[in-house]
């Protein structure tokens, strides 16, 4: 179906070609030119949630070197392809070690002063030209035919644009791709997940500024003239308005905006002297107005705009029959799996877990309990390596966890939920729980882009289908996941828990929101894991619910542990009643406690 | 080089180093105030410059008439909502500040203009028209959305500066200025010879420094300010009005924004499009501060300013270059020492 697509668009662009004046011709080269930029944008900002304003200093180091080298060297311009494409990727990696660890407006400040600086270079170095710029580049000949004129470069033009479309949907629809719309930096998840969000950022800015910098390398021979004026600031910040403006979350969107924003200039161009009897770039005033209108009222863009009208396309079934993925030995029950040894955290000087110790055996299931700001939460992210403990020593399968990111701790077989569930909103169920399986496979961007990974994706989907059914949520893997209800969503964090392969599950609140019914089915859920080997620790309030499911219990207050053992034991402790009842004056029911 | 040239240079540095100062003071309380990077505060130390200058050409800056089609388009949409919300007798307090303050500060651009008067009221018009606009700019392009993430508002920062630059064009002209400096007096100091404009330059640095500091410590508005710096939410339930505070700081940022103008104009050529590499600038020096700290990023504007004289001096084609890449080390620096934590924020 994909493929009718792409016949249908490739046949249009061949019909365009016939029929259009040259006129119109190289405006859409100028369109196909800055499509492919916008594309970069558009997986770097739709999906990866970053921004960059130096996209067009990238199209113009590719530019100057194919340029540079073709005419003091006269090097074949398919020689001074890889050589921009390597120069802007180092250019690009450099930036991105800089500014990605940073978290919101670093990127796009430091992309922004970069796009100035680069500039400024074009514009005054002697060998480049200066202001003048560099001219009689060569045009490009491909297998012997000479792309001389408009019509020849069309043809080139969009078939990179098609490509580079291809290339997007492929990585945007794979393990890479989930890793990129998991959130990255801006949610403790993505990591938790597994997914190295430092590198994934990387990719993709590294891939957004190869597009450019193929870009740059067409518009120099289809020009055969640079100047630094098409390389400057303000058409990098032009690149990202036509983003905006098409819609920053679909691949077509970045057509579709680079068409408006290219021809609606041209438009205005000669409509504005016309009307105003002046000359001048106040066009960038109707486009500026249009930005902020888009971002006040339609902040999605054109595409998505309109497309949320549209029927949505039909999932893809998910392929039953693939291979299973592999699966951790579970460990011998009753052998001690994880130990938390005199661990603390202090926030200034609060300390909010205060010298806890306690292990937990493979095969039972351990609730830690404890009244409202008791550290339960925090104990959960200390385990996890989302927060650092101050002291102390948690260690799992004997070996230590100090020093671990919730990376390498969901690596090492430790899953977890999150309290407040952590769903990506807008992607579907079954997307959801295969970005839980994110560590059970290895495709990287390359080969996603080129189709590489289908075997282990059909694996992956197949592990997230078949988990999803495992908690009896298999009719709604195709739903966008912020339509469930709130107590579904908790239960698909565990599907997605359990798609990592734990030995030990974490889980934070799971029946919080659930209605009775909804909480009889998981915990028939959560005893048939331990059946299966499994070691489950869980924060809960609902005591009624607790004290039917789990082996031992761990009470928390104040940062310190007050009790432990079987619920009858616990029930029974004096300081636990006085912990949850207080004094005598203020009886609260126990299963309301918290 | 000798001693010399490096103390001429860095005076000169210090000078244009504390105009970035200045600027980068307001963008740091508006990003705490409202979390909008406020890369187009620059235009509004063009527009206050290029109106000091049609002043002093006896012309009345026609950047007027954007003023007063923004109050009029305030103007109305703040009654309509305030009927809407049965508040009808906020109404003339909005008319007051959104209609009546435009008007007069118009009103009297339009009567002083061909008198041609003393160059201090000159800079006070030409001020008070980018501080009556500010406000009335937030309210528009911010306001509506003020909730949005850092991103979308930085986006929308950024289109601003395009409506705005393009705004300049169109009302003065492709044509640059420069203005005679308001000091025109130099000092011997021993080898050095001081120029009244650094001199100038500091002063205001050092008075609207100081300004800030006891508006925010002493007075109820500062406090309500500082307070929706600290926790947007907590203020709001507090009672503080949020968009009064985003108001408040446009208000600060414009007419800092304003007097930055009028001392840049008397040193150097200002063109329509000058301003955003000014406020570049400024964020480069806020940025050394992380946008967080009032201190660093003074610190920071100085260096920028310093590190451009000493560039001119040695490369002066690569001024721009050189100091838009100094962001490199300090990228670098934060990203090594100030990281933010690891708990991000959905920003």
């Amino acid at each position: 179906m994909r493929l009718r697509g792409l016949l249908i668009i490739a046949a249009l662009i061949i019909a365009a070609s016939l029929f259009l004046p040259p006129f119109y011709i190289t405006l859409a080269n100028y369109v196909g030119l800055a499509s492919i930029v916008v594309l970069g944008l558009v997986l770097l900002g739709g999906a990866g949630g970053l921004m960059s304003f130096g996209q067009a200093a990238f199209v113009g180091l590719a530019a100057y070197a194919t340029a540079y080298l073709t005419l003091s060297y006269g090097l074949s311009p398919w020689l001074t392809l890889p050589v921009g494409l390597v120069l802007t990727g180092i250019l690009a990696y450099v930036l991105g070690a800089l500014t990605l660890r940073l978290t919101g407006h670093y990127l796009p400040i430091g992309t922004l002063a970069w796009s100035i600086s680069i500039y400024y270079v074009f514009a005054n170095v002697p060998a480049l030209g200066k202001h003048d710029g560099l001219a009689d580049i060569p045009g490009l000949s491909l297998f012997g035919l000479q792309l001389n004129s408009g019509r020849g470069f069309f043809y080139l033009i969009w078939a990179v644009v098609l490509l580079a479309v291809v290339s997007i949907e492929n990585i945007l629809d794979s393990r890479f791709g989930r890793a990129v719309r998991s959130g990255g930096r801006t949610t403790p998840m993505a990591e938790a997940l597994g997914v190295d969000t430092a590198r994934v950022s990387m990719a993709i800015f590294v891939y957004a500024a190869l597009l450019a910098a193929v870009s740059g390398w067409l518009y120099a021979h289809f020009l055969r003239f640079v100047n630094p004026t098409p390389f400057g600031l303000s058409a990098s910040i032009e690149y990202f308005f036509m983003t905006v403006i098409g819609g920053a979350t679909s691949t077509w969107g970045a057509i579709v905006g680079a068409v408006f924003y290219i021809i609606g200039k041209q438009w205005l161009q000669t409509l504005i002297p016309a009307l105003t009897g002046r000359v001048g770039q106040l066009d960038v005033i109707v486009f500026g107005l249009i930005i902020v209108g888009i971002l006040h009222y339609a902040r999605q863009g054109m595409v998505p705009f309109v497309l949320q009208w549209m029927p949505r396309r039909r999932p893809r079934d998910v392929d039953t029959n693939a291979e299973p993925l592999r699966r951790r030995a579970q460990p011998q029950a009753g052998t001690e799996l994880l130990r938390v040894a005199n661990v603390e955290k202090r926030f200034g000087g609060l300390a909010a877990v205060n010298g806890v110790s306690f292990d937990i055996r493979a095969g039972e299931i351990v609730a830690l309990i404890g009244p409202n700001g008791a550290g339960k939460t925090t104990m959960f992210n200390l385990i996890t390596g989302v927060a650092p403990q101050t002291a102390g020593e948690v260690s799992f399968c004997g070996q230590s966890l100090r020093g671990r990111r919730s990376r390498q701790v969901l690596q090492q077989g430790v899953a977890r939920t999150f309290q407040h569930a952590l769903l990506r909103p807008h992607m579907s169920v079954l997307e959801n729980v295969a970005l839980g399986a994110h560590t059970r496979g290895r495709s990287g961007i390359a080969r996603a882009a080129l189709r590489l990974d289908r075997r282990e994706e059909r694996q992956l989907l197949g592990e997230a289908r078949r988990q999803l059914e495992r908690v009896g949520l298999g009719d709604v893997m195709h739903v966008q996941a912020d339509s469930l209800p709130l107590g579904k969503q908790r239960v698909v964090e565990i599907a997605r828990a359990l798609a990592a392969d734990p030995l030990l599950l974490l889980l934070d609140e799971p029946a919080a929101g659930l209605r009775y019914e909804e909480k009889v089915s998981l915990a028939k859920l959560l005893t048939g894991l331990r059946a299966e080997g499994m070691t489950l620790l869980l924060v809960e309030h609902d005591m009624e619910f607790v004290m039917n499911l789990v082996d031992r219990l761990v009470v928390m207050d104040f940062g310190e542990k007050i009790a432990e053992g079987r619920p009858d034991e616990v029930q029974a402790n004096p300081r636990v009643i006085e912990a949850y009842l207080g004094g005598v004056d203020e009886c609260l029911p126990l299963k309301r406690a918290g | 080089m000798d001693s010399q040239i490096a103390l001429i240079l860095i005076e000169d540095g210090i000078a244009s180093g504390a105009i970035y100062a200045l600027l980068a003071l307001t963008m740091v309380l508006v990003f705490a105030t409202t979390r909008i990077l406020l890369v187009s505060q620059g235009e509004f130390v063009t527009f206050a410059a290029l109106s000091f200058a049609s002043f002093q050409l006896g012309v009345t800056p026609q950047i007027v008439w954007l003023l007063g089609a923004l109050a009029v388009i305030v103007s109305v949409w703040d009654s309509v909502d305030a009927l809407r919300e049965g508040l009808g007798r906020r109404i003339p307090s909005i008319l007051a500040f959104n209609l009546l303050l435009p008007a007069a500060v118009i009103a009297l651009s339009l009567w002083a203009a061909p008198l041609k008067p003393p160059v201090l009221v000159q800079a006070a018009l030409s001020v008070a028209i980018v501080t009556v606009l500010g406000p009335l700019v937030y309210r528009v392009a911010f306001q509506p959305v003020a909730s949005s993430s850092v991103r979308t508002l930085f986006v929308i920062a950024i289109a601003l500066h395009f409506v705005l630059q393009g705004f300049g064009l169109l009302f003065f002209g492709a044509e640059g200025f420069r203005a005679d400096p308001l000091l025109d007096i130099d000092i011997s100091l021993g080898p050095v010879l001081i120029k009244g404009q650094a001199i100038l330059s500091l002063a205001t640095l050092a008075v609207l420094t100081a300004g800030l500091y006891a508006f925010f410590e002493f007075t109820l508005l500062g406090k309500a300010l500082r307070a929706t710096a600290i926790n947007r939410v907590g203020a709001r339930i507090v009672g503080i009005r949020t968009p009064l505070a985003g108001k408040m700081a446009f208000a600060l940022s414009a007419f800092v924004g304003g007097v930055s103008g009028i001392l840049a104009i008397g040193s150097t050529t200002i063109y329509y499009d000058s301003g955003f590499l000014i406020g570049l600038k400024a964020v480069l020096g806020a940025i050394c501060g992380a946008m967080l700290s009032y201190p660093i990023a003074i610190a920071g504007s100085i260096g920028v300013g310093v590190l451009e004289a000493l560039a001119a001096f040695w490369a002066s084609a690569f001024t721009e270059a050189v100091v838009f890449s100094a962001l490199v080390p300090v990228l670098l620096w934060l990203s090594l020492y100030a990281a933010p934590t690891e708990e991000g924020h959905e920003l």
